[in-house]
């Protein structure tokens, strides 16, 4: 470990031209303000820019390494969305700006709106909410607002969730009071339309689904889903996290869903910062309009203007103080500039032949494939239940053993219903040739199984540290430096 | 193709292993009359230099001059170091850190981040950070509302001087938890929280009291006699603080007998660009006792089984990814670059530094204010102590006032009030910071003059 930067720290050491030279008269009574300065590094410049350095060069990223991680679709973003979004008229905008100087930006939010009703095949888009599970958030709640509007929320109580849903599904539901109704997956990927059926009625809020899912395979039953749950008066909710696989090819609005989220830092190439921010812009049809989140971004003749709740009574409300994380929306703007309607479809094209290319190659080298006969989406699972029974070895050992030649891991056991499993998504920034030496080094880790599976479960030996224990970090609680 | 690396005989051979004969072919599982073909109303590509001049077009339209709008999001100058340093492709492009070998850095960084909001806010636990203010504040709500012994307190106290913003989100992000959300009205001399308003909740079933330091109007609060009177209430006390101010003010863990049972609120002002409203990044710390509660990523420090040190997701049992529908919260990404930047932020100016800022900051305001109030026209609506904004009215509407000063000299003079608080006539929330040099000030009582 490097040091914590608060032990670097020498007293009376600082950076003094980052802070105003000179102390200033405080007209402040004694009993409002701090006895004790707040216990903070005292360091140089130069020591802060050495150890944020240091520390950055401690983690895998994807200009660094290859980041195949299933339903996260790690892939290039490019350098132009952090610079042009950086310039001044942008970053140093204050959000309470007149909207006479805003146009600019405000412009840039309208047509981006625009672009993901296309997208998706939606009539109203949302931008502000800060991320995906923020967008499901808005989504469950537009459902809601729904059923109370025809006065049938009492009775309509339950979301049905299949199996393989990301968690943020469930608990985005649980967050709106709902009670969240599992059913399961066929064998062969799709829905079980069967326990479907059983499962709706006139407690029936609605569906939260991923299409394709997250086992990698595209529902092939979605408007006979999307029927039965329509009739049973239900609402389909539409997960965006694997958007990137589909992008130009087939639009939820087509399938039969009513509300989306859309992840910008997924199919638009914004980053991820390291778990954030992201961005999750809803979209809606035309039954769920005026349940849309303010502020949207309207267009009065030449003026970008907001609608407020005096535009929309029945808006579900805010999701943030401003307008959500604008930033990212503009890079994504810019990233759908740049691509243009031929880029964007051909996002979902790659990515499809990256994944089913790197599928038949793994299973050519005799690696378990889940589903194999089904095509992939832009991502799909292989499973080491095999390599468990016969060597003791889990998905996380062989997850860790690729840190060391240099690879991210895959998702690991995710989605839940497959055991010891990976879930692949290798994007479509990714060349062959980077695509060829990550199925090698796979294939070799399954040699080195073989003759040495002790050496797979030690891993990673390459990496800063060894395998760490999470159990003493729950059970120690160390969530700060104390200052001892 | 942009970003997309594959030659013709790549994907030829591609195919040729998959077994298909085209790209197309891929998508055979798509039922087809769900097929479209291509997006319309998408404009075509742009070079890199094309797009760049676009934004730079874009970007030069919404150029402005001084800015004194302070409510809920803050100029302050940000050292070149940070932005350079979250810039970097390492942390920029990383996921969030469940790889732990292969995140120390991310990992370190936060735990770093948790470190010094737990010292600046004198709590003891920090989780890796929220979106916003508004909804790290709506989410504290709701875990105050989970710690209550008292199952029956569901009514929380808002202070009407609150960021009326935030009240929505809390409005919005706890509907269906069938909670009162009683707003406190602020005395009109002081523009602070009314305690003769607060004593009609005493012994009631309250959940929360919203403590805001400084308030909307920049106002400070007398925050020991207002948690000591929540405490002895059996109501939990949520701080809501400027952590700039925080340098300088009391902090929340140091409130009243017991200190501030949560606190939560935005860190833009620490380091974050406005860029019109976000990405800022929420901040949440609350008292050992209640981690198991927070929402949220949470990084703890461990070993390794060699028994060196390293960092790790922690107590993750909360989170959605494992405990999903019984979640403390549905989050999962959350604002973590900016919490980087926060982080770098702080260690370059340390406490002193910060100090320094918020005490510039506070210094400019009471100079600003002064000078405003020698003006003819301009009325002071409250009396009582301030950080670094205040409010001020105008015997005019406000919007005619900010128009013609945005008009004319390209200034952005405050927040118009008129929307939110009607009751104080035409008022103004005017805002400065460090970033105002007594040339500045002394301009905007020029133009102010002007064009009244």
């Amino acid at each position: 470990m490097t040091k914590l930067i608060f032990e670097k720290s020498c007293k009376n050491r600082r950076a003094p031209s980052l802070a105003p030279l000179k102390d200033r008269k405080i007209s402040i009574a004694a009993k409002f303000l701090r006895e004790v300065p707040p216990l903070l590094p005292e360091v140089s410049e130069l020591e802060v820019v050495r150890h944020y350095t240091k520390l950055s060069q401690k983690n895998f990223s994807v200009d660094t390494n290859f980041y195949p991680l299933g339903s996260c679709t790690m892939k290039y973003n490019p350098h132009i969305l952090q610079n042009l979004a950086s310039l001044s008229g942008f970053a140093t905008h204050h959000p309470y700006s007149l909207g006479d100087v805003s146009q600019g930006i405000r412009k840039c939010m309208f047509e981006l709106q625009e672009y993901l009703k296309e997208i998706t095949g939606f009539q109203g888009v949302s931008l502000t909410p800060s991320a995906g599970a923020n967008g499901e958030f808005a989504g469950v709640a537009m459902i809601y607002a729904y059923h109370e509007s025809r006065g049938d929320n009492k009775t309509r109580t339950e979301m049905i969730i299949p199996d393989a849903a990301h968690g943020t599904n469930p608990a985005s539901a649980a967050m709106y009071g709902y009670s969240v109704r599992e059913i399961p997956t066929l064998a062969d990927g799709d829905v079980d339309i069967e326990a479907l059926k059983k499962a709706v009625g006139p407690q029936t809020a609605g569906i939260m689904l991923t299409n394709p899912s997250t086992l990698g395979v595209f529902e092939r039953k979605i408007k006979e889903i999307a029927k039965i749950v329509h009739d049973a008066g239900g609402l389909l909710y539409y997960d965006g996290a694997n958007l990137n696989a589909i992008m130009g090819k087939v639009r939820p609005g087509d399938m039969g869903f009513d509300v989306m989220h859309l992840n910008l830092h997924k199919s638009f190439g914004t980053p991820h910062g390291g778990g954030g921010p992201g961005s999750g812009p809803v979209a809606v049809n035309k039954t769920l309009l005026p349940f849309l989140p303010f502020p949207l971004v309207d267009k009065k003749g030449d003026n970008y203007v907001w609608r407020t709740r005096l535009n929309e009574p029945q808006t579900i409300g805010r999701l943030s103080a401003f307008f959500g994380n604008v930033g990212i929306m503009l890079r994504a703007y810019i990233y759908i500039r740049l691509l243009g309607a031929a880029g964007l479809v051909r996002v979902g094209e790659y990515s499809t032949l990256n994944a089913n290319y790197l599928l038949r190659v793994l299973q050519k080298r005799g690696f378990t494939v889940a589903y194999p006969d089904r095509l992939a989406s832009h991502e799909f699972i292989i499973t080491f239940k095999r390599e468990n029974k016969e060597f003791g070895v889990t998905a996380k050992d062989i997850g860790k053993r690729l840190l060391d030649y240099g690879f991210h891991a895959p998702t690991t056991y995710f989605p839940l219903l497959v055991p010891e499993c990976f879930l692949i998504e290798p994007t479509e920034t990714e060349s062959k040739q980077e695509i060829d030496a990550f199925a090698e080094v796979l294939t070799k880790i399954l040699e080195e199984i073989k003759i040495d599976a002790e050496l797979v479960k030690g891993a990673p030996t390459t990496m800063p540290v060894k395998r760490l224990d999470d159990v003493k970090a729950a059970k120690d609680m160390d969530f700060r430096w104390c200052g001892c | 193709m942009p970003y997309i690396p594959h030659t013709e005989s790549d994907i030829k051979e591609m195919l040729s292993t998959i077994g298909v004969g085209a790209i197309d072919d891929l998508f055979a599982e798509i039922p087809k009359d769900l097929r479209i073909n291509g997006l319309k109303n998408i404009p075509e590509g742009m070079s890199e230099f094309e797009v760049a001049r676009l934004l730079k077009e874009r970007a030069a339209q919404d150029q402005t001059g001084l800015c004194f709008i302070g409510a809920g999001a803050y100029e302050h100058y940000i050292p070149a170091v940070v932005l350079d340093l979250i810039s970097r492709g390492e942390f920029l492009t990383a996921y969030t850190p469940y790889q732990a070998e292969a995140s120390q850095g991310t990992l370190q960084v936060i735990y770093e981040y948790q470190s010094m909001m737990c010292h600046l806010m004198q709590m003891d636990v920090s989780n890796a950070s929220m979106y916003d203010g508004a909804s790290s504040l709506a989410e504290a709500i709701l875990m105050a509302v989970r710690l209550h012994k008292n199952e029956k307190a569901k009514t929380i106290l808002l202070p009407q001087a609150l960021h009326p913003g935030y009240r929505m989100v809390i409005k919005t992000i706890t509907k269906a938890h069938g909670l009162n959300l009683d707003t406190i009205p602020y005395d009109p001399k002081t523009g602070c929280t009314s305690m003769d308003a607060l004593q009609q909740y005493a012994n009631k079933d309250v959940a929360a009291l919203v403590i805001a330091q400084p308030n909307f109007f920049g106002s400070l609060e007398d925050v020991d006699v207002l948690t000591n009177w929540a405490h002895q209430n059996s109501i939990f006390v949520i701080g809501n603080v400027n952590p700039i101010a925080t340098a300088l003010l009391k902090a929340p863990g140091k409130w009243g007998e017991k200190g501030a049972d949560i606190v939560a609120g935005d860190g833009q002002p620490l380091g974050a660009p406005l860029a019109y409203g976000g990405p800022y990044f929420g901040y949440m710390c609350t008292k050992k006792e209640n981690a198991r509660q927070l929402p949220g990523r949470i990084v703890g420090r461990t070993v390794d089984k060699d028994g060196k040190p390293g960092f790790v997701l922690t107590l993750q049992a909360r989170e959605q990814h494992i405990r999903r529908a019984k979640a403390t919260s549905n989050i999962c990404s959350n604002q973590a670059l900016m919490a980087t930047g926060a982080t770098i932020y702080m260690s370059l100016l340390g406490a002193e530094g910060m100090r320094r800022v918020a005490a510039t900051s506070h210094a400019n305001a009471i100079s600003l204010r002064e000078n405003l109030l020698k003006i003819k026209g301009v009325k002071a609506v409250f009396d009582g102590q301030l950080f670094h904004e205040f409010v001020i009215s105008f015997e005019r509407p406000v919007e005619e006032i900010l128009s013609a000063l945005s008009k004319k000299y390209g200034t952005q003079g405050g927040f118009d009030l008129t929307d939110e608080y009607p009751e104080l006539g035409n008022s103004l929330l005017v805002c400065t910071t460090e970033t105002k040099s007594a040339e500045d000030l002394e301009t905007y009582a020029k133009q102010l003059e002007d064009v009244l």
